[in-house]
């Protein structure tokens, strides 16, 4: 190949567009399995890359990852049958486990109900209410937009205080400055010191509509008689599952598990979560691949008939150029081009479709989606890989045929 | 010394078992600035001669030797090479590109000689010019008379400046007149330098040629000059 200079690249370009131009139909039609190929491509990817930004927010708000939840179920499995028999996790644990534990000193627990929350005429229905212990703002990062959080004197002394999410304040004060006021949550008297920043969604939950509080005042105004999550940090993050065999042989001998017997508690960590989560990811991924791959294939099996036809036709125009001097390799470069235009016409308006579907679904679904412009380079190297296999075999044929047949062919 | 020189050369078509031969060890030799019409029967040969001088097909055996360089054994791609800078080719039916203007046409040559589009339009819209029809360059073929499209192919054979300027029954799809009009552009042509090789069956066209060659099965029947007015004469 002597003359394979750019000059040359982008005549064969423009002879490709306009033998493309001249039978725009079917050229469109052609390109639809890539249309859908790409289109699945780039709507999944950002729907992930939606999903992965709001986890990965969500985790950063968790903080430390490490962090374990001794709870009553698993996150990660649906084995309600067997947790529901489960005793309750009391404080007794939670002694149990601040006296005996050497590798978490920062433990705190957790009790969580769901109360309407009411501020003169306003009020707000399912509102998640967390009661906390000393040590909790210290293992999950929350950020406070005015106000303060709740103090240990608050905590130890079980005050009526509460901090609200950013959805409470906004719904219940509208114009009023929340910090020193007093709601009702479901039928009790706290007054609001403080108020935690705009959060946004995770799925379908609303993360701003949330009262925190003493979880002294939470146990006497809303009931003993419920159990509790306790949160133990590992202080080394190196020795996290060392930690886990302590807590569980503390828990054991607190609650007298029979040593044949498995445990009748869970020991949750985010990083399981984390686990969860990457396998529904990889169920989508899995999705788009298989999608993309048929929607590919049919597409680009659609791109070589039409090219096998498109040689056949201009039969005669091979022979022509190869009378003045077309190499084989000139003709194979001009079909591939051609298909591999064709290809990239399709891959663009996958992309197009497919940003556009994930627009609508960030819009009208609780699924988050993220535009991201890498995959415009993703979707235009797939469909261009689809224009070079499937345009190859057409452009082949058209190349070693004979100039002499060709010129004689009608 | 010969611009063309083919000796001995055999071409054999295998059709099934059939053995066909088709020219039977021919020698011809065509100085530069020639003129010579290749004439003679259906069946004679003269299209296989015709597609093996303008290297769009090998000789089962022999040699041909164009403006120096031994052809017959060379590779696909060489003879496009050869094809592309010493022949350019006049066929019956024009074989213009139809979505293509005139000038793009005539272009098509230089696209696989390499030669940059600035250039290349300039070199067109000269050749064009050449042949009467430089207001017609951006016309599309079948916005084109007859005539008119063929002096466009005879415009596309002539941008590479060829050694060779072979034509296929170049007036056999037009009127007497118009064709009459291509053979006195061809003899212009000549009387420029240029070497033809014209292939026909109609001897009023033969008769303009400098010299005719008679084929018959494959083999020269006879080689003579004609009594046309002087030109670039035979060594």
């Amino acid at each position: 190949m002597t003359i394979q200079s750019f000059g040359f690249f982008v005549d064969s370009f423009r002879m490709a567009v306009s033998s493309l131009w001249s039978s725009k139909m079917r050229s469109l039609l052609t390109t639809l399995g890539i249309v859908i190929g790409i289109t699945t491509v780039i709507a999944i990817i950002s729907v992930i890359e939606g999903l992965n930004t709001a986890f990965a927010r969500e985790l950063a708000d968790i903080g430390d990852s490490n962090v374990l939840y001794i709870q009553k179920w698993h996150w990660t499995s649906d084995d309600w049958e067997i947790t529901r028999k489960w005793k309750k996790i009391s404080f007794k644990e939670l002694e149990a486990i601040q006296e005996g534990s050497t590798l978490c000193d920062l433990v705190t627990p957790l009790v969580r109900t769901s109360r309407t929350v009411k501020y003169e005429r306003n009020k707000l229905d399912d509102t998640l209410i967390t009661g906390v212990g000393k040590n909790y703002q210290d293992m999950r990062q929350i950020h406070l937009s005015v106000g303060r959080f709740l103090s240990n004197v608050d905590i130890t002394k079980n005050r009526d205080v509460a901090i609200v999410g950013w959805e409470v304040a906004e719904k219940l004060f509208e114009h009023d400055f929340p910090v020193g006021k007093r709601i009702n949550v479901g039928g009790k008297s706290l007054r609001v010191v403080g108020v935690i920043e705009k959060r946004g969604d995770f799925f379908d939950m609303n993360l701003d509509r949330t009262v925190i509080m003493p979880i002294g005042s939470f146990l006497e105004k809303f009931g003993r008689h419920r159990s509790l999550t306790i949160m133990a940090q590992p202080n080394d993050k190196m020795r996290v599952n060392e930690a886990i065999d302590e807590l569980r042989a503390i828990l054991r001998r607190v609650r007298k598990v029979h040593f044949i017997k498995p445990d009748n508690f869970a020991i949750n960590q985010v990083d399981a979560l984390k686990e969860l989560y990457d396998k529904l990811t990889q169920g989508l991924y899995g999705a788009m691949f298989g999608v993309a791959a048929i929607s590919l294939l049919v597409g680009g099996i659609g791109i070589m008939n039409i090219m096998l036809v498109s040689v056949t036709e201009r039969t005669r125009e091979i022979g022509i150029r190869k009378a003045i001097g077309a190499r084989r390799s000139d003709i194979l470069f001009q079909f591939l081009t051609e298909a591999i235009i064709l290809a990239c016409i399709g891959g663009v308006i996958g992309i197009l479709l497919g940003f556009g579907a994930a627009i609508l679904v960030d819009a009208v679904s609780p699924v988050p989606a993220q535009v991201k412009w890498w995959s415009v380079l993703l979707g235009l190297g797939f469909s261009a890989s689809v224009g070079v296999i499937f345009g190859l075999y057409p452009a082949w044929r058209a190349a070693i045929k004979n100039p002499i047949d060709c010129l004689s062919h009608e | 010394m010969n611009l063309l020189r083919c000796t001995d050369l055999v071409k054999t078509y295998l059709l099934g078992k059939l053995q066909l031969d088709v020219l039977h060890g021919l020698n011809l030799h065509v100085d530069k600035g020639e003129y010579v019409a290749i004439m003679g029967p259906s069946g004679s040969g003269k299209s296989t001669l015709m597609n093996i001088l303008g290297c769009l097909d090998t000789p089962t055996s022999g040699s041909y030797i164009l403006d120096g360089e031994p052809v017959a054994g060379m590779a696909d791609s060489e003879l496009a090479d050869i094809r592309n800078r010493k022949i350019g080719f006049v066929f019956q039916t024009f074989n213009l590109l139809p979505r293509q203007s005139a000038q793009a046409n005539v272009e098509l040559p230089l696209i696989y000689a390499g030669i940059p589009a600035a250039r290349r339009h300039e070199l067109s819209l000269k050749v064009l010019e050449e042949v009467g029809l430089a207001k017609r360059a951006h016309h599309k073929p079948n916005e084109l008379s007859g005539g008119e499209r063929q002096r466009v192919a005879v415009a596309r054979a002539l941008i590479n400046r060829p050694s060779l300027l072979l034509a296929d029954e170049p007036t056999g799809n037009l009127d007497t007149k118009t064709g009459i009009e291509i053979m006195e552009l061809f003899e212009r042509l000549h009387d420029e330098g240029n070497t033809i090789v014209l292939v026909t069956h109609e001897d009023e066209i033969g008769a303009r040629a400098r010299r005719i060659v008679r084929l018959r099965d494959g083999r020269i029947e006879s080689d003579q000059k004609t009594g046309s007015t002087s030109g670039a004469g035979v060594s």
